[in-house]
């Protein structure tokens, strides 16, 4: 469980970043945090596994105090994934870019081998093992990044804005992936601004703006709240938006997909027809 | 592929499909900055771009990338937007001009002593498109611009560039993903894939069966309308836009 | 390692006199100062310059920042001090040098601090040297905190896979900062390709006679200032020359303390 209390941060000789925020997350939990950019979202998230301490308030991780632990041994509960993959790769193969963590946190060789070609089968890239990662994709680059934090396998995992640069088929295959770790009973928490994303895949919403909770709770709800979402500098999904201009004829605001949207008019033709 | 002057193209595709090297093609970055094995012929506003250096080309195409905090990189807005003028070596009375003029056709004029590191990521994409617009080119690619930006400044910026071409009539080339913000500006939808055009024409006629199969992101709406086709219902039209939709659905739910 | 060595040399945009001077100015007065600092050994001497740029740092109003690179600074100094001490100068020597040390540096930052790296470029293309080498050097400059920043975002990602930088022998630590400078270095050139193309982008070299918008334009307050650098270089040339300065009879030196040393 991820827990914050009046957690405060402001970076030196700057303005608070975060001014008292106070959540719970839940163990295999999915929450989206959205806000408009500089709202303090990847602080917060920062606070999570200890680079950053709070400057007033609290942040525990699985009841430990962060101010009591290290960046090292919160990381391995706590896997944030950066947006930018370019920051951390670094290896001359795929394999050794992800036995670079299981080696930092003391896994022996037999493990590391075990894992790496696991995880490197799990997301597709298994044909990649010797390749260097510079030579990859932008797509492929983001895929090895996320392998390098899942190999060690932490219980709650922090993606930062996955769906940047990204095409149609890639937040597809990525939507399913994240619904099936969260199935597997992993906290997911991501980063995003991509509301069609999160309508699809409907995890619980934070909305952030200037430092605070906006809103908490279900994407049904937020993502219908059209005062808040103007608030965070975010838009309804479209088809919400269709089916607010058409509630007179019974249609539900909440619908946000296509396919609860389909399911709600042929219901209301049904009843008509 | 003809593009007429005045149009409001949208670029599309999957990844690797080869928009950003068209986008490149198109100011003469490549061949020019960039080697490899060019076959064919581009002429943009009259000039081939195998014959032209990109500096003389930049007069004619403005090119806009994805990311803006690389493409500002002066201390103030508005010497980031005079550098393109200058370098064309026009004289300080119309480089004047011509800042203070794409300064206030993007609506930023009041952010021109800023540096770009403290305005918004819509604020910084708005320069870089005057940055751009202040050498006054036929023709203006863009890159992705909306990458990096939330929705609100997305739509925000599409406004601004929308506002050059009906405006202006300045040529729009943009290539994007998010179909469901571009369509209502776009007049003609080309979607390539694998390096190939495969489908090009009005977006209505473009966002069917074979787009989708191609694994473009089709507006939300159109992929209702198709899933509520595949029930049996007929509409006259396919939407694009939420209003069209809106309407459309009006006329089926109304007794 | 501490990246805020970086703060006392960067730029920000402030509303003092200081940073409105001409750059030219400034950086004769930072000349000025450099060259005393040099010229002199003695120690009250080397107070009274280190102490003059207290009041231009007030008035620049950074007084956090040039602090922090004073700070950032200490370990040099000591190392200054150390070496002279040890080698034989007396106590008030090393002190001496450690303060001409310090004074020089603090002049820089100063000037870095105040002056625009744009305002830098504008004064060596005004100065007619060619604009490539011009843009070029306010290019590195005004990278320089971005290229912090990135560093800082780096070291963040790969403490996040479990690496410890503080941890180690010797010889760990020092490999401990590969997966630091590799990202590090595939970033700056990243983001210098994605520059150069945006630059080509907007005709950068088309044209050989540049007219910059903006003019660098000396005041009267400006000239005062070169005349006022004049005037103290020739008062410290005629101290130098004709004025013995007391020095403090304190002769302690490394053999003193240490017979057998």
């Amino acid at each position: 469980m991820i827990q914050t209390e009046d957690l405060r941060f402001a970076y030196p000789s700057s303005l608070e970043v975060l001014r008292g925020i106070d959540l719970t997350i839940n163990d295999g939990e999915f929450v989206a945090i959205m806000g408009e950019n500089g709202a303090g979202k990847t602080t917060l998230v920062k606070t999570f596994n200890g680079l950053l301490m709070p400057t007033a308030g609290r942040v525990r991780v699985d009841g430990v105090d962060t101010r009591e632990s290290s960046v090292a041994k919160l990381s391995k509960d706590v896997g944030l994934v950066f947006q930018n993959p370019d920051h951390q790769l670094f290896s001359e193969t795929v394999r050794e870019e992800l036995a670079f963590s299981l080696r930092n946190f003391g896994y022996g060789e037999e493990t590391i081998e075990r894992r790496v070609t696991t995880i490197l089968e799990t997301l597709d890239l298994a044909r990649y093992t010797e390749s260097s990662p510079f030579v990859l994709s932008g797509g492929e680059r983001k895929r090895v990044a996320l392998a390098a934090v899942l190999v060690w396998n932490p219980k709650h995992i922090i993606l930062d804005e996955p769906t940047i640069g990204q095409d149609y088929q890639q937040k597809d295959r990525l939507r399913n992936f994240i619904v099936q770790l969260n199935s597997q009973g992993k906290t997911v928490i991501i980063i995003t601004h991509d509301v069609e994303f999160v309508a699809e895949c409907r995890p619980r919403i934070v909305l952030l703006s200037k430092g605070l909770v906006l809103g908490d709770g279900p994407s049904d709800d937020l993502l219908s709240d059209e005062q808040l979402l103007k608030k965070a500098s975010l838009t309804r999904p479209q088809i919400g938006e269709l089916m607010h201009k058409l509630r007179d004829f019974g249609l539900p605001d909440t619908a946000i997909n296509a396919y609860s949207a389909e399911h709600a008019i042929l219901q209301v033709l049904g009843r008509k027809r | 592929m003809d593009v007429s002057p005045g149009e409001f193209v949208v670029f599309t595709g999957p990844s690797g499909c080869g928009k950003t090297t068209i986008c490149r093609c198109l100011n003469g970055l490549i061949p020019n900055f960039y080697s490899g094995d060019f076959f064919g012929e581009l002429v943009v506003d009259d000039l081939n771009v195998k014959e032209h250096t990109t500096a003389e080309m930049a007069a004619h195409v403005g090119l806009v990338f994805q990311n803006p905090e690389n493409q500002l990189f002066s201390l103030s807005i508005e010497r980031d937007v005079a550098f393109g003028p200058e370098n064309m070596g026009l004289s300080r009375e119309e480089t004047r001009k011509r800042v203070d003029w794409a300064l206030e056709v993007t609506g930023i004029t009041a952010l021109k002593d800023k540096p770009p590191y403290e305005l918004s990521g819509g604020q910084q994409q708005r320069a870089a498109i005057a940055a751009v617009l202040a050498m006054q080119p036929k023709v203006i690619v863009l890159d992705e611009p909306t990458s990096f930006l939330d929705p609100r400044s997305a739509l925000e910026i599409l406004e601004v560039i929308s506002n050059l071409n009906r405006q202006l009539g300045i040529t729009i080339i943009l290539v994007e993903h998010r179909l469901d913000i571009v369509s209502k500006h776009a007049n003609r939808v080309i979607v390539m894939d694998d390096g190939r055009i495969v489908l090009d024409g009005d977006p209505r006629d473009v966002y069917g069966e074979q787009a989708r199969l191609i694994g473009i992101g089709l507006p939300r709406v159109t992929t209702l309308f198709n899933l509520l086709r595949k029930e049996g219902l007929e509409f006259s039209q396919t939407p694009i836009t939420v209003d069209e939709a809106a309407r459309e659905l009006r006329k089926m739910l109304s007794p | 390692m501490s990246l805020k060595i970086f703060d006392g040399f960067k730029f920000a945009k402030l509303p003092t006199p200081i940073h409105r001077m001409d750059p030219r100015a400034k950086f004769i007065l930072t000349i000025g100062l450099f060259v005393i600092a040099l010229l002199f050994s003695n120690i009250y001497a080397l107070i009274v310059i280190f102490l003059i740029q207290l009041p231009i740092v007030y008035a620049a109003k950074t007084w956090r920042r040039w602090a922090a690179s004073m700070r950032a600074g200490v370990f040099l100094a000591v190392l200054i001090f150390i070496m002279n001490f040890v080698f034989g100068s007396t106590l008030v020597f090393s002190a001496a040098m450690t303060l001409r040390f310090l004074s020089l540096m603090s002049a820089f930052s100063l000037f870095f601090m105040t002056t625009s790296p744009d305002d830098l470029g504008l004064a060596l293309e005004q100065a007619r040297v060619p604009y490539t080498l011009s843009f070029t050097f306010t290019t590195a400059v005004r990278l320089v905190p971005t290229m912090a920043l990135d560093a800082q975002t780096v070291i963040d990602a790969q403490r996040s896979r479990g690496l410890e930088l503080d941890k180690g022998n010797f010889m760990k630590r020092i490999r401990n900062y590969i997966p630091i400078l590799i990202p590090l270095i595939v970033s700056a050139i990243r983001r210098s390709i994605e520059l150069a193309e945006a630059l080509e982008s907007r005709g950068f070299g088309a044209s050989p006679n540049r007219q910059p918008l903006v003019v660098l334009e000396m005041k009267n307050t400006d000239y005062a200032v070169v005349a006022l650098t004049f005037l103290m270089l020739t008062l410290a040339v005629y101290v130098y020359l004709f004025v013995r300065l007391p020095t403090p009879s304190i002769p302690i030196t490394m053999p003193k303390i240490l017979p057998w040393f």
